[in-house]
């Protein structure tokens, strides 16, 4: 598994029904592939995190497909309602087929 | 892009060439050699290629960017799509594109019911000023689309 480094943040507790924001950092190059070697004049192949997910309880509930367009260490942010307490597992997929991964627990009250 | 001149004398049909290709020289270096730009008509085949053709209505996407992004390298760029979120009403996805960057996709979201508000934030790399558009397509198979103008000061794709 890749070891990207990831930032999330989640709300530890929420209301049923809430809807609650969901904030995600992963430091990763983005490499575009149209960026060339000044030394030796090649270009440098592409190579970014083209898949983010979103799981809530095992459901996804976000996710996105990424360009080279997106910046070096994507940030993302989105919302999610807030229905059971459980876990929110972020995945990160880039072009090499690598995941990296990280989970949230979040207490859903009422 | 440096033009080798051979010193000899020059004729009028020589100076007409090389005033071409100079003229031409130029005009690939300040487009960065070796990048070929999308444009509106590239856009709107990408869009037809995600979504067919479906009939797209301007408005319910509230798109937010600056006016001017000083670092074409992270233009902070997110949208809301007004819409109730429900089971049976509810955006699917939504496509950024750029119309003048080396490729016009940008990123695709996939929103559920579960999410809640169909509203999402990033960072994109923009090389120039150019228009951002946003596509949501929602379940019941509405189309809606939103345009928005960034001026870039510095461009970040680079070159």
């Amino acid at each position: 598994m890749a070891n990207f480094k990831a930032r999330i943040k989640v709300p530890k507790k929420a209301k049923k029904g809430e809807v609650f924001q969901v904030k995600t950092l992963v430091t990763h190059k983005m490499e575009t592939g149209l960026r060339k070697n000044k030394k030796t004049g090649k270009k440098i192949p592409r190579f970014i995190i083209n898949k983010f997910a979103c799981n809530y309880n095992g459901k996804e509930v976000f996710s996105s497909n990424w360009h080279p367009a997106i910046s070096a260490n994507p940030y993302m942010s989105f919302y999610v309602r807030a229905e059971k307490s459980g876990s929110l597992d972020f995945s990160w997929t880039d072009d090499k087929g690598q995941v990296g991964t990280k989970s949230a627990k979040i207490m859903v009250t009422g | 892009m440096v033009q080798r001149i051979e010193m000899k004398p020059v004729n009028r049909r020589d100076i007409l060439r090389i005033c071409g290709s100079g003229a031409l020289a130029l005009l690939s270096t300040s487009m960065l050699p070796g990048l070929v730009y999308a444009d509106a008509k590239a856009v709107a085949s990408e869009i037809k290629k995600l979504i067919g053709d479906k009939k797209m209505t301007e408005g319910r996407i509230t798109i937010e960017a600056p006016q001017i992004a000083e670092n074409g390298n992270t233009v902070p760029i997110g949208f809301t799509v007004d819409s109730p979120m429900t089971d049976a009403d509810h955006v699917q996805s939504v496509h950024i594109f750029a119309d003048e960057n080396p490729s016009p996709e940008v990123a695709s979201f996939h929103f559920s019911p579960a999410s809640g508000k169909a509203q999402a934030n990033t960072r994109m790399r923009m090389i120039k000023t150019q228009n951002v558009v946003a596509v949501a397509q929602t379940n019941t198979g509405s189309v809606f689309m939103a345009k928005a103008p960034v001026k870039v000061t510095i461009g970040g794709c680079g070159g």
